[in-house]
């Protein structure tokens, strides 16, 4: 497979499918692993790196689930190749420094990705569509299993797994929802909502993790803790968290559509207008309009899009995915122009 | 009014510090106040934040500088890890042990691991039964401070693990043959 194979398909998480897809768009869960002494990548030597990179890639071959997978050595990677990878979700803005032997092993559906020597020699994700994480732990326990018989993972049995930072030792497991939250935004009562989540030990990220402002009403809602509990406990708490706040969400939808529903229908066809007659857009303006036609979508008021089709938009809008598009570097303007282009040509209905 | 900090030049920059709940008022001098921003921005960042609380955690009567103490295997000093705040690798966890449990403590409220273990044929509830029901025991002894039995149940989850770890060598051997 070659990267630019994965513009021609969705990847499994956009497909808007799966359990309560309407907001929560989808689950991810990452495990942390690393090699028993082998010096952790940011304090290993060249050799060392590579001999991490080697044993991966061998204990790759045994793997049935990693069969259909391909590698990518980030040192063959340019920049929009990267931010490609990072638009797509499939790896994070710190694997793209500094980019010796670090590696990239995904899988042709976009459902596994594998980050080696980042903050950790592994850091594996398997992503599903929807609200869906026990599905998502159930692969990546598997592929973990199959990987703990062919590699020596550094673990101890009071600690756990041991991991560069120490806020991620014990499972070395982070699970991850992304919720769309459009009417708690609207309503202005995500501030009370995020201020619990936060008291509850769980972490509240924009769209691209770690660091990233939320834009377009997306949040992504992950467990802070990972020592001193199971994963399926974990999984429990975050799905009991989760449930909660999509409840929310739904009663302030519930409260928009029928106290406020000129007021909706009207933000929301505004959008759609733009959309599809814009001829320079900027992303953030984009995700801002898609964010609401994908409400309007869940809402049954827009009814010539299907969620898949919005989903995509929101990423192959994104500057890297429009440089991959048309092939050649890009500059601000010239994407803007390009974006709008693209929107207005997927949104003639 | 004159600078608390150096008390001598006019205080002309006026600082609310809040520090577990109290709050304090600073009323400093510009080049104390310049002094105090830089300590202020070092202290930044994920890295000093786990430094930070990893400095709470000296115990009382140190004798030896824990920032003196290396990691034979990657030659990371504790110093080290508290500025960066990652550990450079396995065997730090195992040289540092005295000062990272009570900063695992701190960072997710326990210190014993519960979940899947690192046996290499993953099947941890089929291999070693009980594991699970014999970590949430030493959970429980330590709550209620039965060191004793704590101990006692600690020595058995060791013996398991090594017989676990045994059993996946000889595995691996066959596998091998």
């Amino acid at each position: 497979m070659q990267l630019k194979d994965l513009l021609t398909h969705t990847s499994e998480w956009l497909k808007g499918t799966g359990p309560n897809s309407d907001i929560v768009i989808s689950s991810r869960i990452r495990l942390a692993r690393n090699l028993d002494k082998i010096p952790f990548p940011h304090q290993a030597n060249k050799k060392q790196g590579e001999q991490v990179f080697q044993a991966v890639e061998e204990a790759k071959k045994s793997t049935a689930y990693l069969k259909n997978t391909t590698t990518f050595e980030l040192e063959d990677l340019d920049s929009v190749d990267k931010q490609f990878l990072i638009e797509r979700h499939l790896m994070s803005y710190e694997h793209a420094q500094k980019t010796d032997h670090k590696a990239l092993i995904i899988d042709d559906e976009e459902i596994v990705a594998i980050m080696v020597n980042e903050e950790d020699h592994i850091r594996m994700q398997v992503m599903q569509s929807g609200f869906n994480l026990f599905e998502a732990w159930n692969i990546i326990n598997k592929i973990d299993d199959c990987l703990a018989k062919e590699l020596h993972f550094a673990f101890l049995a009071d600690w756990g797994y041991l991991t560069a930072c120490p806020t991620n030792t014990g499972t070395g497991m982070r699970g991850s929802v992304m919720l769309h939250l459009p009417a708690l935004v609207m309503t202005r009562q995500i501030n009370r909502v995020l201020a619990a989540i936060a008291k509850l030990s769980f972490t509240t990220r924009g769209l691209y993790g770690e660091g990233t402002q939320a834009t377009g009403n997306f949040f992504q809602v992950s467990n802070q803790v990972s020592l001193g509990r199971a994963e399926e406990e974990i999984i429990e708490n975050i799905n009991g968290l989760i449930k909660q706040i999509v409840e929310q969400e739904n009663q302030a939808r519930e409260g928009m559509f029928s106290r406020n529903r000129a007021m909706l229908e009207d933000r929301i066809n505004r959008s759609f207008g733009i959309l599809k007659s814009a001829h320079i857009i900027t992303s953030q303006e984009t995700i801002e309009l898609l964010s609401l036609l994908r409400l309007g979508c869940d809402l049954g008021m827009i009814k010539e899009l299907d969620r898949r089709t919005i989903n995509e938009l929101f990423i192959i809008t994104q500057p890297a995915h429009l440089q991959k598009i048309e092939n050649k570097k890009l500059s601000t303007q010239e994407r803007d122009i390009k974006r709008a282009e693209l929107i207005r040509s997927r949104l003639k209905v | 009014m004159l600078c608390d900090i150096c008390a001598k030049n006019q205080a002309t920059v006026h600082l609310t510090e809040i520090i577990d709940e109290q709050m304090n008022e600073l009323h400093l001098c510009e080049e104390c106040a310049h002094q105090k921003s830089i300590q202020m921005e070092q202290q930044f960042g994920l890295s000093d934040l786990l430094g930070g609380l990893a400095e709470f955690e000296k115990p009382a009567q140190e004798k030896e500088p824990s920032v003196l103490i290396k990691c034979l295997n990657c030659s990371l000093t504790y110093a080290e890890f508290k500025k960066i705040g990652r550990l450079g690798c396995s065997e730090c966890y195992g040289a540092f042990k005295k000062y990272l449990g009570p900063l695992l403590k701190k960072i997710h409220g326990s210190n014993l691991h519960f979940g899947k273990s690192a046996c290499k044929t993953g099947k941890i509830s089929a291999k070693m039964p009980g594991l699970q029901e014999l970590r949430y025991q030493l959970q429980k002894a330590i709550e209620t401070e039965s060191f004793e039995e704590a101990a006692k149940i600690r020595d058995q989850i060791r013996e398991l693990e090594k017989k676990c770890l045994q059993n996946s060598g000889e595995e691996k051997e066959k596998d091998a043959a």
